[in-house]
């Protein structure tokens, strides 16, 4: 008989190559993320505020809608004030949301922004921006959230019109075991 | 039993082991076996049994697509319907059929004794029957069963599931521990058992598409199974990997599931190419047209498979760059399957064919597999994806890959494999019948899916508007065809076990290989002294 020459090494590299994989498949979260934030694709935006002052200006004019979504199972009511604006690129402009708490208890959203087209995604910058933190609100209580930001001046040409759109999520449950477990 | 005997008293040396080495009497004979054939069978009638399951509820679909209209499932069953026959005809029917082909022909057409790891053998089988199991009960919970499409999707699957779903994440972890521990018992053998002589470049194709299958199985399996363990975080552990509130992304799902997803696709079809490869040279008889062209074929293929996974995701807005490059690589992958394609239109060209019913089901591959491959390439345009996806388009795309594909194969592996395996002919008359109306049955029920797709149809829903009405009564019908002629099979199989109509060793005339040097039926132990190939 040829006894092989050793099962057990083969199969100790296989089984390797199935705990890399199975690895291997948790580190493409990280990698997709950072793959996004790179190339500015999936319309992922940087939370970080911008400059209130761009650099320079330029005469060119864009339109920049606003849209508001509400996530499954959130009540509020969530809208913009202004459904667009033209905008000077490098110019510094203020809107705002405006939400409503219609239910009979207190709840806290965030709002989670996304930007269509995605390659516009990195020159829209917020100065300030509702989606920076939390926005609680009592039973009945309604708000107008602030928003400013500019566009920078080297955006790409075929870029005409840029979409922001918020999503608002119900956090309340998640805050208040924050809230919670803090001494 | 007597060519048991007879092989015992051929190597007297070991006569007295061998004869206590017969198959142990009553059903502990299938619960502890470890012999590659009787687990071989075990998976092809697990196999079978979960094809008729799969192929009841896509009668059930069928049934319901008649005619416009609500009329004998709610949409919710649907759903469910829908989802189960996907993830049984994938993990139940298919790839279980090739393992079970792989554990009875590889020791045989490789000269080894038995597969490597034998008691590994007999837990990846019996895993499975409980996996299934598991599965199928959750149509009876709360909830119901999976009803979000078999690629399961977050956060239709985290979300917005039923509560079965953890269920049913634990029978996709042990359908995948099943299908891992298969993979590596095929590689060992493979590369470590092979009789003397038996160069790599001399095996079988079956043998090399089933080893390159084995490792992509090793490589994906793992991911499926995390992608699923991220699911049951994120329903039970409060993390957020698909969910966009805790900073999570629903899109990172398909990523995941589709690097998995593409080269699964390929898990299912590699292994058919094998089989069609041994059976078309037999029957042209004729020695297969460029041997190693197939194999370094079947290689590229699989390579391709791990970078296409996003050709599947062209509508989830991906900058023109990503679109691009997947779009190329799904259609360069048309050169290695076209290279085999002409050889075997090469290996038939000038044969002297005959058409027993292995040749016609290979026959009938070859056409309806590229009609398939086909329509693949026309959903990998980029563009007119935007028009195809999710549509009947793309249900009749990879249910013409699949069916007349994989199945048919399947089924032609069966019929050419099943004489060696029972010792008896299968009746060629009742085979040649269970093909046509197959081939009729397949084609009536998926040409028209093409048509009512381009039309814009769109898949997964239980109503839909009038204008597709004649279509889906047609397709239904050729389904019913289809689905009924499968008792044919089944008939021809069960007479072929009882009824004696000795078959030779050679079974065919112009059978080629080691499998067909055993007896027929195939002894309990074959090879226990390896043969000498030269």
């Amino acid at each position: 008989m040829n006894k092989p020459a050793s099962h057990t090494k083969l199969i100790a590299q296989l089984l390797a190559g199935i705990v890399l994989m199975f690895g291997f498949g948790f580190a493409l979260v990280p990698l997709y993320d950072v793959f996004c934030r790179i190339t500015g694709i999936n319309g992922k935006v940087d939370l970080t505020p911008g400059a209130y002052h761009a650099t320079s200006q330029s005469e060119r004019e864009i339109k920049v809608q606003f849209i508001a979504v509400n996530n499954e199972s959130m009540p509020w009511v969530f809208k913009p004030k202004q459904s667009s604006i033209k905008v000077t690129l490098g110019k510094t402009y203020q809107t705002s949301y405006w939400a409503a708490n219609l239910t009979k208890r207190h709840m806290v959203a965030q709002a989670v922004p996304s930007v269509s087209p995605s390659d516009a995604a990195e020159y829209l910058q917020k100065v300030d921006c509702f989606c920076f933190n939390r926005q609680p609100l009592n039973a009945g209580e309604q708000r107008e959230m602030g928003l400013a930001f500019n566009v920078l001046p080297d955006i790409p040409a075929h870029i005409k019109t840029i979409t922001l759109s918020y999503t608002l999520f119900d956090i309340s449950a998640a805050s208040a075991k924050a809230v919670a477990s803090q001494p | 039993m007597s060519t048991i005997i007879d092989q015992a008293a051929d190597s007297t040396s070991n006569a007295h082991t061998e004869a206590h080495h017969g198959p142990a009497k009553g059903f502990s004979r299938w619960l502890f076996t470890t012999n590659h054939k009787d687990i071989g069978t075990m998976y092809l009638w697990f196999s079978l049994t979960m094809f008729m399951t799969g192929g009841c509820m896509a009668l059930l679909i069928r049934a319901e697509l008649f005619q416009p209209g609500l009329q004998f499932l709610q949409p919710e069953f649907f759903n469910q319907m829908t989802t189960m026959h996907g993830l049984i005809m994938v993990f139940g029917a298919v790839m279980p059929a090739f393992v079970g082909l792989a554990n009875w022909m590889i020791p045989l057409m490789i000269g080894a004794p038995d597969m490597a790891l034998p008691r590994l053998n007999n837990w990846s089988f019996w895993i499975l029957p409980f996996a299934f199991s598991m599965m199928l009960m959750t149509l009876f919970m709360q909830g119901g069963g999976p009803n979000f499409g078999w690629t399961f999707y977050a956060p239709l699957s985290t979300t917005f599931a039923p509560p079965s779903v953890t269920f049913f994440i634990f029978a996709v972890h042990m359908m995948g521990i099943s299908s891992i521990m298969g993979a590596i018992n095929v590689i060992v053998t493979i590369l470590n058992m092979r009789a003397p002589g038996m160069l790599m470049m001399k095996l079988p194709l079956f043998v090399w598409t089933w080893l390159i299958t084995a490792f992509l199985l090793i490589l994906v399996m793992p991911v499926l199974a995390g992608v699923v363990t991220m699911m049951l975080m994120d329903i039970h552990f409060g993390t957020s990997f698909f969910n966009a509130a805790g900073g999570g992304d629903p899109v990172l799902f398909q990523h995941i599931f589709w690097f998995f997803g593409h080269p699964e696709v390929y898990i299912m079809i590699l292994p058919a190419f094998g089989v069609i490869s041994e059976i078309i040279p037999t029957f042209a008889r004729k020695k297969l047209f460029g041997y190693s062209s197939m194999v370094y074929a079947t290689s590229s293929i699989a390579f391709l498979s791990f970078i296409v996974w996003a050709h599947h995701m062209f509508t989830v807005g991906m900058p023109l760059m990503g679109e691009l490059f997947f779009m190329f690589a799904t259609m360069l992958i048309a050169v290695p399957t076209g290279v085999k394609v002409f050889n075997w239109v090469a290996t038939m060209f000038r044969g002297s064919m005959t058409f027993e019913t292995p040749m016609l089901f290979a026959i009938a591959f070859v056409v309806l597999f590229s009609i398939g491959g086909f329509s693949g390439l026309m959903l990998a345009i980029a563009p007119a994806d935007f028009q195809y996806h999710d549509t009947y388009f793309v249900v009749a795309h990879f249910h013409y890959v699949l069916v007349p594909g994989s199945v048919f194969s399947i089924m032609a592996g069966v019929y050419y494999w099943l004489p060696k395996w029972t010792g008896n002919y299968y009746n060629e008359k009742m085979g040649k019948l269970h093909f046509w109306m197959s081939f009729i049955g397949i084609n009536v029920t998926f040409f028209p899916m093409h048509f009512v797709g381009l039309a814009g149809m769109p898949r997964r829903i239980p109503d839909y508007a009038l204008q597709f009405a004649d279509f889906n009564a047609v397709s239904s019908v050729g389904a019913f065809l289809f689905g009924f002629s499968q008792l044919i099979f089944i008939y021809n199989i069960v007479c072929c076990i009882c009824k004696s109509n000795q078959a030779s060793d050679r079974v065919w005339e112009a059978s080629h290989g080691l499998e067909w040097t055993v007896p027929s039926p195939a002894p309990y132990h074959t090879f226990s002294k390896p043969p000498q190939v030269d």
